[in-house]
């Protein structure tokens, strides 16, 4: 396999709250190859958004954040404002949910792409605002010429969140960063933001890290997965290795608590996540595993190759043997 | 004559105009925008009717217009043989207990400053039920899967999934008939949800009461609902029985959204053909002439931009509003 172009390893964030230290990730490692679509997957306060937000320079003071965030071999973490700064938005992009606060109410949209073409790269307005409708026409917009002069407002939501993307992808990046980039439209619209992102990712060959809690969208587009909870990553494989046979049990949870044609009732993961504050000692699931043992909560599991895939569980293998009996 | 051939409510052509003002320098204009457009459906005793459709399409205006939260313009909603369109502010007091709704956010449909239990009491104390309250709460809270003491704690003390079995015990205090559920698992996570979606079913089969379950999730509304209606820019374009509408989809539309939806399975994912919409849904302020979908349908002809398409029944059972069906 040829090197990561994303390389982040044991990346911890905790922040400081009236409550006390909400350790948010607690050790994660991530591979992005070059090209390729990872799939983060995991529920609301896994600490998937966080992880690539600290990736990206993007958190408060009141975060600390350790380990290590490589981009092509070059360490992010612990580098100078302007050291970050030239990285992000340039090798490193990023895509919100929300298009709309994404993008300043004031300014045509082309304008924006402009500056934003204009703070890492040294071209005239001219040359600029032709690559800014140039951008605009990739990802989809009808005639982007006349669009580049309109304003946020004039745009539908699925038509601003394409307008975030040509932002994103103005200065080549190597990676785009892409947080729940489809949750807030509707499903009609995210098939199309899919299909441009696809596109992108095929046609330049950016990689793709796209943050969701949908195992429906990881199933189209991603390339490989990884399964987030309580901070941690729990499992890693390939996309059809991860549906094909879950080597954790918080993986296996969520799928069969999807529902699907023919089953007559569903399944939820009893419980709920924990609480960031004071997270479970060792495996951050066991307290809604059945398969719990006392080793589970002794120490903090660590990924470990389990046949094509990586898990965390140390009862993978009965988890397996379950599977085929 | 079985219980579930029996019709609970008839909504009969209901449409629901806002009116926009806007000023646009000295004059003052008034535009109409039609959220609800001539709509028709029957809900059965003990069944649940889906309704779905993507945002604009007008799905929520019609579960509170059956509700009469908000005033429908013209039409009727039947609600055990009385037009509730036609009923006094007392007279309808008296009905809603039978219908009740649970809403989208847990987070902001509870009073912080009450506890859960006086949340839950509230529609018995505002309908001036006698008898002991508490009780009724405690079997409430069980009724739901919670615990007889969480009566006594504040909402911020719950989770999200816990926070909307508060909600669901709450509308069922009076022992509806009907409940309308708009988007009520859409903002929890998909491991929490299905407990929800469970609870639901078991609900009704222990009850017996009807839903209207209003949802953007269509593997949901397929999992929980007997009939599905699909909406688009306030019309139904599908109604049906759900195995027909989404095993052999008669509306261009259906047939799109159904292909949108992301499945978890990359085999399917990647094997299945995908019709791709172009575009937005259109303005509801100036919906397309004719078949409100044709500008985004791959199928339009001239006819379709002339004639507005009825509701027919097609073979498989359902109806749908198209020129060009499946």
């Amino acid at each position: 396999m040829s090197e990561s172009v994303l390389q982040i390893r044991d990346l911890r964030v905790t922040f400081n709250t009236q409550l006390g230290e909400l350790r948010a990730v607690r050790g994660v490692d991530v591979d992005v190859a070059p090209g390729e679509i990872l799939g983060v997957v995991g529920e609301s306060g896994s600490g998937k958004s966080v992880s690539f937000l600290a990736a990206m320079g993007l958190l408060p003071k009141s975060a600390t954040i350790s380990g290590s965030v490589k981009l092509d071999g070059v360490e992010l973490i612990g580098a100078s404002r302007k050291a970050v700064r030239s990285v992000r938005g340039k090798s490193l992009a990023m895509v919100f949910q929300d298009p709309l606060s994404a993008l300043n109410p004031v300014h045509r949209v082309g304008d924006q792409i402009v500056e934003m073409i204009q703070s890492h790269q040294d071209m005239n307005t001219h040359d600029a605002e032709k690559k800014a409708v140039e951008l605009l026409e990739i990802v989809g917009i009808p005639q982007p010429d006349e669009r580049a002069r309109q304003y946020p407002h004039e745009f539908s939501g699925g038509m601003r969140q394409r307008v975030v993307i040509a932002m994103a992808i103005a200065n080549n990046p190597k990676v785009l960063i892409a947080d729940e980039p489809t949750t807030a439209l509707d499903v009609t619209v995210q098939a199309q933001i899919l299909e441009v992102i696809q596109r992108i990712q095929q046609t330049f060959g950016t990689a793709v890290v796209l943050i969701t809690h949908d195992l429906g969208v990881i199933a189209r587009v991603a390339d490989s997965v990884n399964v987030m909870y309580a901070g941690r990553n729990v499992e890693s494989g390939s996309v059809q290795s991860i549906f094909d046979h879950p080597s954790h049990p918080y993986t296996r949870g969520l799928l069969s608590s999807l529902p699907h044609e023919g089953i007559e009732r569903l399944q939820p993961i009893a419980g709920f996540p924990p609480n960031m504050l004071a997270p479970p000692p060792g495996c951050g699931f066991a307290p809604r595993c059945q398969l719990a043992i006392e080793a589970c909560s002794a120490e903090l599991p660590s990924l470990v190759p389990f046949g094509d895939l990586l898990s965390s569980c140390i009862r993978a293998d009965d988890l397996r043997s379950g599977i085929r009996s | 004559m079985k219980s579930q051939d029996q019709v609970l409510l008839s909504v009969r052509n209901l449409v629901k105009n806002f009116e926009l003002r806007a000023n646009s320098g000295l004059r003052k204009t008034k535009r109409i925008v039609q959220a609800v457009s001539d709509v028709s459906f029957d809900v059965h005793v003990g069944q649940t009717l889906g309704l779905v459709g993507e945002s604009g399409s007008g799905k929520t205006t019609v579960g509170r217009s059956v509700l009469q939260l908000i005033q429908p313009t013209s039409g009727e909603v039947i609600f055990e043989g009385q037009d509730l369109t036609k009923m006094s502010f007392e007279q309808l007091r008296e009905v809603r207990r039978q219908m009740q709704i649970v809403f989208q956010d847990p987070f902001a449909s509870l009073d912080p400053k009450m506890t859960v239990g006086s949340s839950i009491a509230e529609p018995l104390v505002v309908q001036g039920v006698q008898g002991n309250h508490h009780d009724k709460v405690a079997e409430l809270l069980d009724l739901v899967g919670l615990a007889s003491d969480h009566a006594k704690r504040f909402p911020h003390e719950f989770s999200g999934g816990q926070r909307q079995r508060v909600g669901i015990a709450r509308a069922l205090a009076l022992d509806p008939k009907l409940i309308v559920l708009d988007e009520p698992v859409s903002a929890l996570d998909v491991s929490i949800q299905a407990g929800v979606v469970n609870l639901f079913s078991d609900l009704q089969k222990r009850l017996g009461m009807s839903y209207i379950f209003i949802a953007h999730d269509l593997s949901v509304v397929r999992h929980i609902a007997d009939q599905v209606a699909v909406m688009y820019l306030g019309k139904i374009v599908e109604i049906g029985d759900k195995d027909a509408v989404y095993r052999r989809p008669s509306h261009p539309y259906t047939k799109a959204l159904l292909s949108a939806v992301p499945l978890p399975d990359p085999k399917v994912e990647r094997s299945r053909s995908r019709i791709m919409l172009e575009g937005d849904v259109p303005s509801p302020v100036n919906p397309p002439t004719g078949c409100r979908f044709r500008t985004r349908c791959w199928k339009a002809t001239d006819l379709c931009a002339a004639e507005e398409p009825q509701l027919e029944i097609r073979s498989s059972g359902q109806q749908s509003a198209c020129h060009h069906p499946e």
